[in-house]
């Protein structure tokens, strides 16, 4: 499991995009991303987890290069070394996004149906978007399309269908399809099981981890399911009102968390099996326009002393690949005994 | 015993598309439950997308009409084609929890006025203090108040609170029953547990019934009494929701309780289906069959030979 | 409601040069009030008179001063454009609602009359009207009856609203919260059909005057009557472009141009005010 040895592919660095907004007259900045510092490696699967409106959306938005007035870059880097060169996309050309996008970078989104046009066959899609930046003829092209379906598990029929004539987990697949044709090595997953029933779901969660390991490539993995992140991800970053607040080793997170809020998350995992009662977690996520001054956990944090409520705590490394940024880390325990003993490490 | 909901031989068939290509989908097939109303208890309908289960719950609530069978709520027939006062006594005692707290309030309006008109129309009160004392009394029960709730809009509450809100608002008339579709597939995982524990305080402490829809088995195991299994309009299983699904014994159901990614082997990375599990699972949904029992009192779905 | 119209002017520059326009056109009609002439009455100046101190628009070949004349004529179109705009946005909210809150048979019905009244040809209809009217047919009848043919087109687009918001969740909260029908659409889903009313308020209204200008020029409406349609027949009549007369045709043309860009800017500002999205943002949501 030990990946420290393995390249970067993507390093974050104290990034903060703020949505700047007037409505007549009213002036409002939302601190969507507010210093997020983080690196993803080569071959891994990095899963973030966050609620709503805890900026891991606009955070996405900027990985992907997807940054579109009011949210805006106000300082920071992100950079991505690809083999073809490397480019911060926070600050990049819209051409010289265009050079990496879906050949180098690219999307797995929610919703299928957003992506497909609905009146545009598959196979032509699938032309639209991996045409160009593959380079093939029209026969190596149709070549490669129709042999990287067969790994999908879908038949090269597929092509000729529309989009409403396929089962959801098909589009889904479909989706993953024409994000990974051209083998990128990097590649965004937006909460792409999140609409789609529990047998298919883990269908397409085990495609997708298989065409990584295959390809090799990176992916950054979105979704609020802490249970998807325990079988997907190699470690998982947690977001909370627009920061990094811990970040770890998959089975470290789960079975010791050192921040209150994983604590929180993974306890508040129901399991077959279990009925002991489940804590919930009262409060809200702060409002990003006027988050609370200190740790931004503090409001509903069981662990706050004075000093959260006055000092920001850094994001301090607490283990080999595990930083947290929590004053009483040592303090935190897992608040469900874990459900396998001898599976905690040590 | 006293029957509260008594779901009878309940079928429903929708028709799609127009004069050319009609197709007809059997959304319910042949489904039976009762609910008895000396005991109150959280009764779980689980189901993929498609498994007719939101189609049952519409009918529960009267919003929909079965094809053929019958629906009857304390041995009235359910159906909204009824006079206004007669549709209003049954809303009174029948109550829906919905989806998505964000969306189940106006954005523009404020969110009491939700709670002042049930207050109006099913209690008949009138005058202010009357009005108020309900709606403060009915949000205590959830844990709020009204000094929390009165002027505000739903983009000043948090989703925690908004579906507090609205279960209040659904208890103002003190209905015995609850239906509840999906109530936790929308919201984050810290506050999915605060709406579960709370349907599993309506039941033990003021003893609501609740009909708990939901795809989610380990939701479902935590709070439910009972439950039943759907698949393709079909009720497949049907028991008591620990023994369903500690060991369950349909295969459609041991595919379901498969398919739950678990969190005891975080980071193993183990998400492979067993694809043989999927194709009888599949291929049952043609086969015709019947609802036998079994010695330990759960109901499975069995197949004549083929 | 001060405070809204403080902020669209301050920080909205449309909405400022819209409320200029529009106002300077209804000041200018309200002077009708004032009016020392009667603008019925013909010959009471020196006619043909070009614009100068005295007669500011000029005097036409009626005899009529051109200023007062136009007073009580922008007076009579605006009134005209917004009593049809205002009925027919009446008619259009209430069908669209009903029809896609409603749905079954009463949406099939609904439609189905919109349908008849989207297929009419509505110029030839109100000829018709004019011949059997004839001395009848005053303001008011144009009005009520343009005011039917106005409603079908935005009927249709209130009604894919409704539909849309018929599942949303609250609607289905508010009917099991025990509010009628009535109160559904009137205080749950009005508020989100208001942008496309606002929008196509202004469209009917240009539709309208349009349409009225149309009919005087040929002649078909009550010519004694002062609208920036009846000044346009008698100029036409008079052969005014020919002979010279040309503050006759083009003050009258210029004045519903600027109501029209002054009405088209109000009605995008408004709109983008009254949102449902920006005034949620504007709530801090």
């Amino acid at each position: 499991m030990s990946q420290t040895t393995k390249q970067d592919i993507l390093r974050v660095n104290d990034l903060k995009a703020y949505y700047q907004m007037n409505y007549f007259g009213v002036n409002r900045e939302v601190r969507a991303v507010d210093g997020i510092t983080m690196t993803v490696r080569k071959g891994e699967v990095y899963g973030i987890a966050g609620e709503s409106s805890s900026g891991k959306t606009s955070f996405i938005k900027v990985l992907a290069a997807a940054i579109r007035p009011p949210l805006r870059v106000v300082s920071g880097t992100v950079e991505f070394d690809f083999k073809s060169g490397k480019i911060d996309v926070a600050h990049a050309s819209p051409s010289e996004v265009e050079r990496v996008r879906w050949r180098d970078l690219s999307y797995i989104m929610q919703g299928s149906m957003s992506v497909l046009n609905p009146v545009r066959k598959i196979g032509k899609t699938f032309r639209d978007f991996a045409f160009r930046p593959l380079g093939l003829s029209n026969e190596a092209f149709e070549a490669r399309v129709i042999e990287h379906l067969r790994r999908l598990k879908l038949p090269p029929e597929v092509l000729n269908a529309f989009p409403h004539e396929l089962s959801g987990g098909m589009r889904q697949r479909v989706t993953i399809g024409l994000a990974t044709v051209c083998h990128p090595e990097f590649v965004i997953a937006d909460e792409p099981t999140t609409a789609l029933d529990v047998v298919v779901q883990k269908e397409v969660l085990g495609l997708i981890r298989e065409i990584q390991q295959d390809m090799n490539s990176s992916v950054v993995f979105v979704t609020h399911d802490m249970s998807v992140h325990a079988n997907m991800a190699d470690r998982v970053g947690i977001i909370y009102a627009g920061r990094l607040v811990e970040e770890g080793p998959t089975r470290e997170m789960f079975f010791a968390p050192k921040h209150p809020y994983t604590a929180h998350l993974v306890a508040s995992l129901p399991r077959i099996g279990d009925t002991t009662q489940r804590p919930a977690l009262e409060g809200r996520p702060p409002n990003l326009a006027d988050p609370p001054q200190g740790c931004r956990f503090h409001p509903r944090c069981p662990l706050a002393v004075d000093k959260c409520r006055k000092d920001v705590p850094p994001l301090e490394q607490v283990g080999p690949d595990h930083r947290t940024a929590c004053w009483r880390w040592q303090d935190v325990k897992p608040l469900v005994s874990p459900h396998v003993a001898h599976g905690v490490m040590a | 015993m006293t029957t509260l909901l008594e779901v009878r031989n309940v079928n429903k068939r929708f028709t799609m598309g127009g004069l050319l290509g009609r197709r007809v989908i059997n959304a319910v097939q042949d489904a039976n439950l009762t609910l008895s109303s000396d005991k109150p208890e959280i009764f779980t309908i689980i189901g993929e997308s498609g498994s007719g289960k939101t189609t049952l719950a519409r009918m529960i609530l009267g919003l929909e009409l079965p094809t053929s069978g019958e629906i009857s709520f304390a041995g009235k027939t359910v159906s909204h084609r009824v006079g206004r006062q007669e549709r209003l006594d049954f809303m009174a005692k029948v109550q829906p929890v919905f989806q998505n707290p964000f969306e189940a309030f106006n954005p523009l309006k404020r969110v009491d006025r939700y709670l002042e008109s049930t207050a109006r129309r099913f209690l008949r009160l009138k005058s202010r203090d009357d009005l108020d004392g309900a709606m403060d009394g009915a949000l205590q029960k959830v844990g709020l108040s009204l000094a929390e709730v009165r002027g505000r809009y739903p983009h000043e509450m948090s989703g925690g609170q908004l579906q507090r809100a609205a279960i209040a608002r659904a208890l103002i008339p003190n209905p015995p029953l609850l239906v509840a579709d999906e109530p936790v597939s929308m919201v984050d995982a810290s506050l999915r547990m605060s709406i579960v524990n709370l349907l599993k305080s309506l039941r033990d402490d003021l003893g609501v019934s609740v009909i708990y829809i939901t795809h989610d088995l380990a939701t479902a195991y935590y709070i439910s009494n009972r439950l039943i299994i759907m698949q393709r309009g079909r009720i497949v299983e049907m028991g008591d929701a620990r023994t369903v699904l500690d060991n369950p014994e349909h295969p459609y159901s041991r595919l379901l309780k498969a398919s739950v990614l678990s969190t005891e082997d975080a980071g193993a990375g183990k998400l492979a289906t067993d694809p043989e599990m999927v194709e009888l699972a599949n291929e049952l949904v043609k086969r015709p069959g019947r609802l036998v029992d079994r010695p330990d009192g759960r109901m499975v779905m069995s197949y004549d030979r083929a | 409601m001060f405070a809204v119209f403080r902020d669209l002017i301050r920080y909205n520059i449309e909405f400022a040069i819209g409320l200029i326009l529009v106002g300077a056109v209804v000041i200018f009609a309200c002077l009708s009030f004032f009016s020392p002439v009667d603008p019925s009455l013909i010959y009471m100046t020196i006619p043909d008179q070009p614009p100068s101190a005295q007669y500011w628009f000029g005097t036409n070949s009626r005899g009529q001063d051109m200023f007062w004349q136009l007073s009580a004529a922008m007076r009579n179109s605006l009134t005209f454009g917004l009593t049809v705009a205002v009925l027919s946005r009446i008619i259009s909210i209430a069908v669209g609602l009903t029809a896609g809150y409603v749905g079954g048979w009463v949406d099939r019905v609904l439609m189905f009359i919109n349908d008849i009244f989207v297929a009419i040809p509505i110029f030839p209809v109100l000829v018709l009207f004019y011949f059997v009217l004839r001395n009848n047919m005053d303001s008011l009848t144009l009005a009520l009856i343009m005011a039917c043919f106005g409603w079908p087109f935005d009927a249709r687009l209130i009604r894919s609203v409704a539909l849309g918001l018929k599942h949303r969740e609250f609607t289905r909260h508010a009917v099991f919260a025990g509010m009628s029908t009535r109160k559904v659409l009137l205080e749950e889903h009005l508020p989100y059909v208001m942008p496309i009313v606002f929008a196509t308020f202004m469209n009917n209204m240009l539709w309208s005057i349009g349409l009225e200008v149309t009919l005087a020029v040929l002649g078909f409406t009550n010519i004694n009557n002062p609208t920036i349609g009846t000044s346009l027949y008698w100029a036409n009549s008079h052969s005014a472009m020919v002979v010279g007369v040309w503050w006759w045709i083009a003050i009258p043309v210029a004045m519903i141009v600027i109501t029209f860009i002054g009405l088209f800017l109000l009605a995008m500002s408004m709109n983008e005010y009254i949102d449902p999205r920006s005034r949620l943002r504007r709530m801090g949501a």
